[in-house]
């Protein structure tokens, strides 16, 4: 069944199964990586994609629902957030294994767009649907928290 | 610029590199003495640690899996600091399956583990460094014609002062490639270090925070298909029957293999191999059906019988009958998961003269073994590309290789020549087995009259990661068995124990219940003796000079003794594994709920001398997290045989809302480094439980402690 959706500002067409989950559409029809492939029933977060704006579990989600929407992956998130999250996930060293950051990033964008300076509490709610194995939480809390703050001086400026 | 894009790259300029004779590559033998290699004699292979570029790129060869722990980063510290290059121009590149070039040198085996990367290859990363410069350094001598004690070197330049003169490392490449290999290299005294002991350099295992960096589960070849695998639903299950016509009849399915681990189906797509796997009709017979239930109640059994003796010290069953403040406990410690993010995972394509392997590969020299068994191949005719692994935690080392050699049969029985990469779903990764251990243990202790420890007599009870059984394998007790403490009469013993359920090691290993039942046991006596458990535990530790520094820095850090908050409290625990000393002070405060929340973890960690200060904080903190899971909510338990926890909502782990603000500190040393991928993972739990008892009076014996003390 054709589905065409926008990804990253392109629309996009795929012949696929209409219960095949966006994430395997963009890994295996549109060799688009970035996302990763965790727990297939939206627990673990790495597969964090937005759809029309909101963080979304890409493994859960039939691309069937995407037809007409927006889609945006960590490939095309070039958002002002997303490039304050990416400098400071670099300044701070936060990633270890990196499979999992992909998802933190796109969370974490998604929550400075809401919360332009988030308190522990909000990072601590809207970050829990992302599971670091490697628990660099502590890192991931600093990073938004950076990042928060290089965007707030930019506004100012 | 991706990993993979990156080392493309890197081959394409080795290849006209060799045929300009352009750059210097250098490579090193076992026992760190060098080989050789220059452009011109075409020993230019990617086989070295050392490549120097002439667009002035030092591409540093890494021998170890880089999964998170850090190694690319921290091996590229020691290489660029004998080298003096700029931090700036190094880049990081794993190195092929080669276990003569890239053995580990504490095993002799190409394989990460052990948390040996750093200390196996401090001497041989230094040399490595220091020859390269040496020889940049008479290229520059020779080019000038000056003497090359007139020379300077800092940040990728050398420097002739004398006349202005300047050169990159990049600029002299080439002429470095024609000098004579030195007879003697000089390492630089630790005052020199400018690299070393930096307290932030940026990491080097690149393309991870913009979706580029290649991970197995992102290989793509032409005409690649996907397999998924139904694993046995019972641990030592056989088919008994397949009915596969369903699953062949559905798009994309382009076969059915039976092999020996389970049924694998090949598809063009995850999607398509997953739904032509639930199109499986599966008859399977035989199995282990005990559940966790049976295997503790024989363990207990074993437990209150002697065991193999590990270590015997003095009179244990006088001096307890003699002693005071008597501890008599029982732990029990679950089956656990490692539940990397990235599930495991192996591509592999057959070709005319053996095989291709791309994935987060931990060991190479068994992988390579066990899969060229499969096909009847030499080894060397396995070639293994080895990609960043998301997460392992000592998953991935396997002596049997078992995903890779699953993956082997899948191709062999399939019998055709397209790459194939094998994923697994997130409940086969936690079904499959592999785990740590479950393990009971029986500790009695006492203190004489003088309050000091007279006793202690500690018998664990578990299968042998090491197939040991009638022998005692150390990674049963270790932790145990080299208590730190004075004490008169000690006897560790072990029990080997028989389990269908596959096992393994699992981040740090015997300490992950070791240290949880020594550590609280001691606090255990601090108390009943009426003393505080640091100066309980200096008390005890007067001949163990980094135990004590340790414990005397955490301490002092954490104001270990200083009036807390209304609600909080504070536990301490310490322990050494691999060589390095870490003692944590954990902070926890009790919530609306009656619950509890572990605000802040202090720790104070020595492991000689300090390579990457980040690097070692970052491990001490994810270690922390990492360890954090199995002493809150983490276990796996056998029902019937089957394991109930199949996913991460009932395996659970520690999220954002559960980590403490961790504060890490270094002792200076000057002794050889050694690891911290592993050590700061075991001594956590009990500086928790240890601060649950202040707060409650209660001792936590079975782990997880869970949901009766915190929230999930």
């Amino acid at each position: 069944m054709a589905i065409n959706f926008t990804l990253n500002g392109k629309k996009t067409k795929v012949e696929v199964a209409p219960d095949t989950p966006l994430l395997w559409v963009l890994r295996d029809e549109l060799q688009m990586t970035g996302t990763k492939f965790g727990c297939g029933i939206a627990q673990c977060g790495a597969c964090t994609v937005h759809f029309n704006g909101n963080a979304m579990r890409s493994c859960s989600l039939p691309v069937q629902a995407v037809e007409g929407q927006n889609v945006t992956t960590i490939e095309g998130e070039v958002s002002a957030e997303a490039k304050a999250l990416q400098a400071a996930w670099e300044d701070l060293a936060v990633y270890q294994c990196g499979y999992c950051q992909s998802g933190q990033l796109m969370s974490a964008a998604k929550l400075l767009r809401d919360k332009p300076s988030p308190t522990d509490d909000d990072i601590d709610q809207f970050m829990s649907g992302n599971i670091c194995r490697c628990a660099t939480y502590q890192r991931i809390r600093a990073g938004i928290k950076q990042a928060a703050l290089n965007l707030a001086k930019e506004v100012v400026a | 610029m991706s990993y993979i894009q990156e080392g493309l790259n890197r081959r394409l300029f080795l290849i006209r590199g060799a045929q300009v004779g352009a750059a210097l590559t250098l490579g090193m033998s076992l026992g760190g003495r060098v080989l050789a290699a220059n452009a011109e004699t075409g020993d230019f292979e990617p086989n070295a640690f050392v490549t120097i570029q002439p667009d002035n790129t030092v591409v540093i060869t890494i021998k170890h899996l880089e999964m998170g722990q850090g190694t690319f980063t921290g091996l590229a510290t020691i290489v660029a600091e004998e080298l003096d290059a700029d931090w700036s121009q190094v880049k990081s590149f794993g190195a092929p399956a080669n276990t003569k070039k890239y053995a580990n040198l504490a095993m002799g085996l190409q394989l990460t583990g052990g948390s040996t990367a750093i200390a196996n290859s401090y001497t041989q990363m230094r040399e490595a460094g220091a020859t390269a410069r040496a020889m940049l350094l008479a290229a520059a001598g020779q080019r000038w014609n000056v003497a090359v004690s007139s020379l300077g070197v800092q940040s990728g330049t050398i420097t002739h002062s004398a006349s202005g003169r300047h050169a990159s490392f990049g600029e002299l490449a080439a002429a470095a490639a024609k000098q004579p290999l030195p007879k003697k290299i000089s390492l630089k005294d630790p005052s020199e270090f400018v690299l070393i002991g930096k307290a932030k350099l940026g990491r080097k295992d690149s393309g991870k925070t913009d979706g580029t960096a290649i991970f197995t589960q992102d290989v793509q070849r032409p005409g690649m298909l996907t397999a998924v695998v139904v694993h046995p639903p019972l641990f030592g299950a056989t088919l008994k029957s397949v009915d596969a016509s369903n699953a062949k009849a559905l798009p994309g399915v382009r076969a059915v293999v039976q092999i020996p681990s389970g049924v694998a189906v090949l598809a063009d797509s995850f999607w398509q191999a997953k739904k032509g796997r639930d199109a499986l009709k599966l008859q399977w017979q035989g199995g282990s059906e005990r559940s966790s239930e049976d295997i503790i109640a024989d363990y207990k059994k074993l437990a209150s019988k002697p065991g193999l003796s590990a270590v015997i010290k003095g009179d244990v069953s006088s001096a307890l009958s003699n002693g005071e403040h008597l501890v008599d406990v029982e732990f029990e410690f679950p089956f656990l998961a490692h539940a990397a993010m990235e599930p495991m995972n192996c591509a592999l394509q057959k070709t005319a003269l053996g095989v291709d392997m791309w994935y987060g590969c931990q060991a190479q020299s068994w992988d390579q073994q066990n899969v060229a068994k499969v096909f009847g191949l030499a080894p060397e005719a396995v070639t293994i590309n080895t990609l960043y692994a998301g997460g392992s935690f000592g998953r991935r080392a396997t002596m049997v290789s078992d995903y890779a050699v699953e993956l082997a049969e899948i191709v062999k029985a399939w019998g055709g020549s397209a790459p194939v990469k094998l994923v697994w779903t997130r409940e086969d990764d936690t079904a499959s087995g592999y785990y740590r251990p479950m393990y009971v243990h029986s500790v009695k202790a006492s203190l004489n009259v003088s309050g000091e420890l007279s006793a202690w007599q500690q018998r664990i009870v578990g299968q042998s990661i090491m197939g040991a059984s009638d022998s005692v394998d150390h990674t049963t007790v270790e932790g145990a068995s080299n208590l730190p403490y004075a004490i008169a009469n000690l006897s560790v013993e072990a029990h080997n124990t028989n389990e269908a359920v596959p096992i393994s090691w699992w981040r740090s290993v015997g300490s992950t219940h070791t240290a949880f039942a020594v550590e609280t046991v001691i606090d255990e006596l601090a108390q009943k003796a009426g003393r505080d458990p640091v100066a309980f535990r200096l008390a005890l530790l007067k001949d163990e000079p980094r135990y004590t520094g340790v414990l005397k820095l955490v301490a002092e850090k954490a104001q270990w003794g200083k009036p807390l908050p209304d609600g909080h409290f504070h536990g301490v625990a310490l322990h050494k594994s691999f060589g390095t000393y870490v003692a944590q002070v954990a902070e926890i405060a009790a919530q609306k709920d009656g619950k509890y929340k572990i605000v802040k973890v202090t720790c104070a960690v020595d492991c000689g001398v300090a390579i990457n200060p980040d690097v070692i904080a970052a491990q001490m903190e994810g270690g922390i997290g990492f360890g954090l899971s199995p002493f809150m909510f983490s276990e796996i338990t056998l029902k019937d045989g089957k394991p109930a926890q199949q996913n991460f909502d009932s395996y659970k782990v520690v999220r954002m809302r559960h980590m403490p603000h961790v504060d890490v500190h270094i002792v200076p040393s000057a002794e050889a480094p050694s690891g911290v991928g592993e050590p700061g993972t075991p001594v956590v739990a009990p500086a928790v439980a240890n601060a649950l008892f202040a707060a409650t009076g209660k001792r936590v014996r079975k782990l997880p402690a869970g949901e009766d003390f915190f929230t999930f």
